[in-house]
Formats: structure tokens, C-alpha cells, sequence
């Protein structure tokens, strides 16, 4: 059973300074699940995603990647894992003194011996299943928010990663770009049977493409299990957060949060992981 | 009564504590930066000499036309305040002297320095600060490449290469304007001047003057990718990363001169 487990989460606890953010988060994926975290601002959601990513260090708790605690695994270990990781961050995070063509490029260029003809050919064919072929010589300014989610997509599997994170694909786009991305993902997940796992806050989007869904709610998961069992949830929260209709679900995530005040037009949530950034200790401890 | 003493001590302390941890980081960032350039290769993380060569254009090839333009009116004026100075003892012909001397051993370095720091370390900053709040630096972690070793390690090594040879650029240009100067106002010909500058100056004079642009190199690298890497409030924390880089820049560099020249001139 836990030997296809891709990612197993067990008894995490993280603090920012002395604010516990995360308690006690026990989250499984297997192999070739899409896995969906929901939450509210402020929920932990990316938290838990910067920490599955090895930016951060917990406070205690382990976080198996493929079956490796990458807690205790020295850099030298983790390198070699990164090479089996994709991440496709909120606002791309797409370099912007390259082209689209040498971002997805780079990865292939420090993990591998590659001739450049192979590189090139490569992250074509990538930037190919992204629906970018042709886009190779633009620099990121002159991309669109969704041409850039879906570079940074290419950039994220180029390598053919076992695991795939995705922050928020929907956050900014239209509906029919947001379902273009939902298509992909799904894509990606059958032609590869990657691991792949979504924060995100869009309800509709996370029911098309979730296998399993984790809600987070103040720290804490208020349910990990598969669409159809949070569908029948009888939990207070979980019932209020589906009886809304999708688009009102960023304003629905927000009020169930003690800490938002009126139910009106909430703001669009601001990224927690930006807001992880702005912690200069985090950041001092490890660049 | 106590307490405006007290929270003026805590003050004093809080400064303090942020001064020594803020060294410390900086000298963290030296110690890792050469530790990729010195055995990257051996951690499957390689500091690219492409990187390097890139870097070198922008902070070294780039530089030549404002350092040279600067150290050409720095000989100029060196020629006629020392002629005007030693007009007063009838000793115009020792202009030579003074020129050759202050030049290689200290406008050309710290010109040099200013102008880079100026251009240079406000560019770290500002660059490294961007890819800071776009989580592009958080992209490179995930990507498996090491922020310092790619972002910070070429960049001390183009610095480390370039400083030096923007030095003797300098010192040159100084001496060459220096030189025109006095052919003007001494009828001495530029050939001469030269002759003499060459008779007087030993190569401690202008090691020096190089060994100073190196640790300068070191200052404003490392400045200027610390106050990068710290940014944490979005625009307007880049903007002042990027001022606080060029001060912090200039002051650094006139300091260590001055610990430096105490140093080695006595």
C-alpha cells in the first residue's frame, strides 16, 4: 500500500516565527492521482505546498516524495530528486531575461549532457503540448497571463517529472483558458502518469480534475479523501463551501475563514506564498 | 525616566544585532559564492564560464566608456590643482610625482569602484530583487539550481576579473590626460611625462591600487546581492534595495580604502 504512496505527508507541523501555520497535516497521493488542495486564504494551503517543495523546513513532521523523506535528505539527494519534480508556480515565475524557448530549456541544460540539438527538439516538443510550438523566441513580457501559466507548465515537465505541482492554474485567467489548463492537466496525468498536485481555490476546476481532494481549513485538514466522499460530506464547512456555486467559491473560501469579516465582494485572495516570502527569516535561512 | 534611556539602549542593541547578522549573511554569501566557483563542479553544479563571460561584458566591457571618461577628467584635474599647488613652492616639475603617485595608488581604484558600485551593484540588487517577488528565485531552487551558485557565483567572478582590469584602464586614462595637461600648461612632452611616471612608479604602486579594486569587487558583489536577496515588500522593496546597495556600496568602498590604505601605506 505505501509502496506506490507518491507523496505521504505524515504529522506535519510548521511555524512562521512562533505562529503555527500548519498542525498536524497527514495528506497521501499515489502514484498517478491528481491531487487537489483546497482552502481559504490564510488556510495553509501554500504553506504545505512551499514545504512539498523543500523551500521550507518544518518544525516536525515527515514529507515523503517518492519514498524519500525530504526532510532529512542532504542536498546532494535532493538534487537528485528535484529532477523528478515539476513546478509550475502562481504567476509562472518564468525567467525573464530568457526567451519562453531557453526557459523551458534550462532545466534540461543544468540536469543533463544533452546535446543542444536534442535540448532544442525537446522543449519544443513540450512547448508542443502546451499548445506554445512557435512561441520559442518571445520573452515572457510579451505572453499573455495564460501563455505564461502554460510556459511555465512546459518549463515544469520538461524533464518528464514523476510529481507535478501546479499553484493555482486558474488564478487570473478566464473560464475557457482555466478549462484549457484543466484539460491539460488531465492530459498529463493519463499520457504520463505523473503524481501531479493542485492548489487551487476554483471548486469547478478542482471536481473535473481532482482524484482526491484535500480540504485545509486554519491549519488543519478537514478532510482528504476522494471527489465523490466530499460530495457526500455531511461537514458544516465542506456542505457550505459546495452548496455555493463555483464562481462565488473564492468569496465562499474567504468567509469561511473566522478571520475575513463581510461576506460581500472579497478581495481576490492574495497568494499565501507570496506572503510566505515576505518572512525575512524563512528567506535568510536558506537561499 | 528610565524608560527613553532604556528603549534608546534597546534600540542601540536592536541596530546592532541587525548590523552583525546582516555582516554575517554577507559573509555567508562570500564564503558559499566561492565555494561554487571552487568545487561546483564536484556537486554536478558547475559555475559555466558562459555566465561568466556574460557577466563580464555587463559589469566590466560596459563600464569602459563612463570609468575611462571619469578617470580622464580625474588626471585633468590632478594636473592642475597639483601644478597650482606646487606653483606656491616654484615645484611645477614634480607634478609628475604626484600624479603617478595618487592615480595608480588611489583615484583609479576607488573611481573605478564608485562607478561600478553605481552601476553594478544597483543592477544586482534591482535583478536579484525582481527574480525575488516574481518567485523566480524560488523557480531555481525547485529546478534543482543554487541561487547563489548561479545568480551570485558568476557575477564575483566577472567582478574579480574585470575590476582589476578596469583599474589599470583607469590608471592609464588618468596618466594619459595627466600627460596632456602638462604638455599644455609645462610645454613637457607627453612622451617625457611618461618616461618619468614609469621611472618613478614601482609595481607595488600599482599592485596596490589592483589588489584595492579586488576587495571592491567583493564589496559591491556582495551588497548588492544581499540587499537582492532580502527584498521582501514587492516594487517598492527593490527600489530601496537598490538604493540601500549603492550606499552601502560607495561607503563600503571608501572605508575599506581608508582600513586598507592605513594598512599597507605606514
Amino acid at each position: 500500500m505505501t509502496a506506490d504512496l507518491a507523496i505521504d505527508v505524515s504529522h506535519l507541523v510548521t511555524h512562521y516565527g512562533s505562529r503555527k501555520i500548519l498542525d498536524d497535516v497527514n495528506v497521501q497521493a499515489r502514484q498517478g492521482e491528481i491531487m487537489v488542495i483546497m482552502g481559504g486564504s490564510g488556510s495553509g494551503k501554500s504553506t504545505l505546498l512551499r514545504h512539498l517543495l523543500g523551500l521550507h523546513r518544518p518544525t516536525s513532521g515527515s514529507i515523503k516524495l517518492l519514498g524519500r523523506d525530504i526532510t532529512k535528505l542532504n542536498a546532494d539527494a535532493m538534487f537528485d530528486l528535484r529532477k523528478n519534480m515539476g513546478v509550475a508556480f502562481q504567476g509562472g515565475a518564468l525567467f525573464n531575461s530568457m526567451t519562453v524557448g531557453e526557459n523551458v530549456e534550462l532545466p534540461l541544460r543544468e540536469h543533463t549532457k544533452l546535446d543542444e540539438n536534442t535540448i532544442r527538439i525537446m522543449s519544443r516538443m513540450k512547448l508542443e503540448v502546451v499548445n506554445l510550438a512557435g512561441f520559442e523566441d518571445l520573452m515572457p513580457s510579451e505572453l499573455s497571463g495564460g501563455m505564461i501559466k502554460r510556459a511555465a507548465l512546459a518549463r515544469a515537465i520538461v524533464m518528464d517529472p514523476k510529481l507535478l505541482f501546479f499553484d493555482e492554474p486558474s488564478a487570473g485567467l478566464d473560464p475557457v483558458v482555466s478549462a484549457e489548463l484543466d484539460e491539460l492537466i488531465l492530459t498529463l496525468r493519463d499520457a504520463m502518469n505523473m503524481t501531479i498536485v493542485v492548489v487551487t481555490h476554483e471548486l469547478e476546476s478542482a471536481f473535473k480534475i481532482a482524484d482526491r481532494i484535500t480540504v485545509l481549513d486554519q491549519g488543519k485538514i478537514l478532510m482528504s479523501d476522494t471527489v465523490a466522499a466530499l460530495r457526500a460530506s455531511e461537514q458544516p464547512r465542506i456542505m457550505s463551501l459546495l452548496n455555493r456555486t463555483p464562481r462565488h467559491d473564492v468569496i465562499n473560501a474567504d468567509e469561511y475563514m473566522p478571520c475575513t469579516g463581510s461576506p460581500g465582494i472579497a478581495p481576490r485572495a492574495t497568494p499565501t506564498s507570496r506572503t510566505s516570502q515576505t518572512l525575512p527569516e524563512s528567506r535568510k535561512a536558506r537561499w | 525616566m528610565f524608560d527613553p534611556v532604556l528603549s534608546f539602549v534597546a534600540a542601540v542593541g536592536q541596530r546592532s544585532l541587525q548590523s552583525v547578522r546582516e555582516v554575517g549573511y554577507h559573509f555567508a554569501l562570500l564564503v558559499e559564492g566561492f565555494y561554487w566557483l571552487i568545487f561546483g563542479r564536484w556537486r554536478r553544479q558547475p559555475v559555466r564560464l558562459a555566465a561568466i563571460f556574460k557577466e563580464a561584458v555587463g559589469v566590466g566591457v560596459e563600464a569602459i566608456p563612463i570609468v575611462a571618461l571619469a578617470s580622464f577628467a580625474i588626471g585633468m584635474m590632478l594636473a592642475i590643482q597639483g601644478i597650482y599647488s606646487l606653483r606656491t613652492f616654484g615645484a611645477e616639475g614634480q607634478v609628475v610625482l604626484g600624479i603617478a603617485m595618487s592615480v595608480t595608488r588611489e583615484f583609479a581604484p576607488l573611481i573605478t569602484g564608485i562607478f561600478v558600485a553605481g552601476r553594478s551593484g544597483s543592477a544586482i540588487a534591482a535583478r536579484i530583487g525582481t527574480m525575488q517577488i516574481s518567485q523566480e528565485i524560488d523557480a531555481l531552487r525547485v529546478i534543482g539550481i543554487n541561487p547563489v551558485r548561479y545568480l551570485v557565483a558568476p557575477l564575483l567572478a566577472a567582478m574579480l576579473l574585470t575590476m582589476p582590469a578596469l583599474t589599470i584602464l583607469s590608471d592609464l586614462v588618468a596618466l594619459f590626460s595627466g600627460a596632456l595637461y602638462c604638455a599644455g600648461e609645462l610645454s613637457l612632452p607627453i612622451g617625457i611625462f611618461f618616461q618619468r611616471t614609469f621611472e618613478i612608479l614601482v609595481a607595488q604602486d600599482v599592485l596596490h591600487g589592483v589588489l584595492k579594486s579586488l576587495i571592491f569587487a567583493v564589496i559591491v558583489t556582495l551588497i548588492g546581492a544581499a540587499n537582492g536577496f532580502n527584498v521582501s515588500a514587492g516594487a517598492e522593496g527593490v527600489g530601496r534595495a537598490t538604493t540601500r546597495s549603492v550606499v552601502l556600496g560607495c561607503i563600503g568602498i571608501i572605508l575599506a580604502d581608508m582600513v586598507f590604505t592605513f594598512l599597507t601605506s605606514r
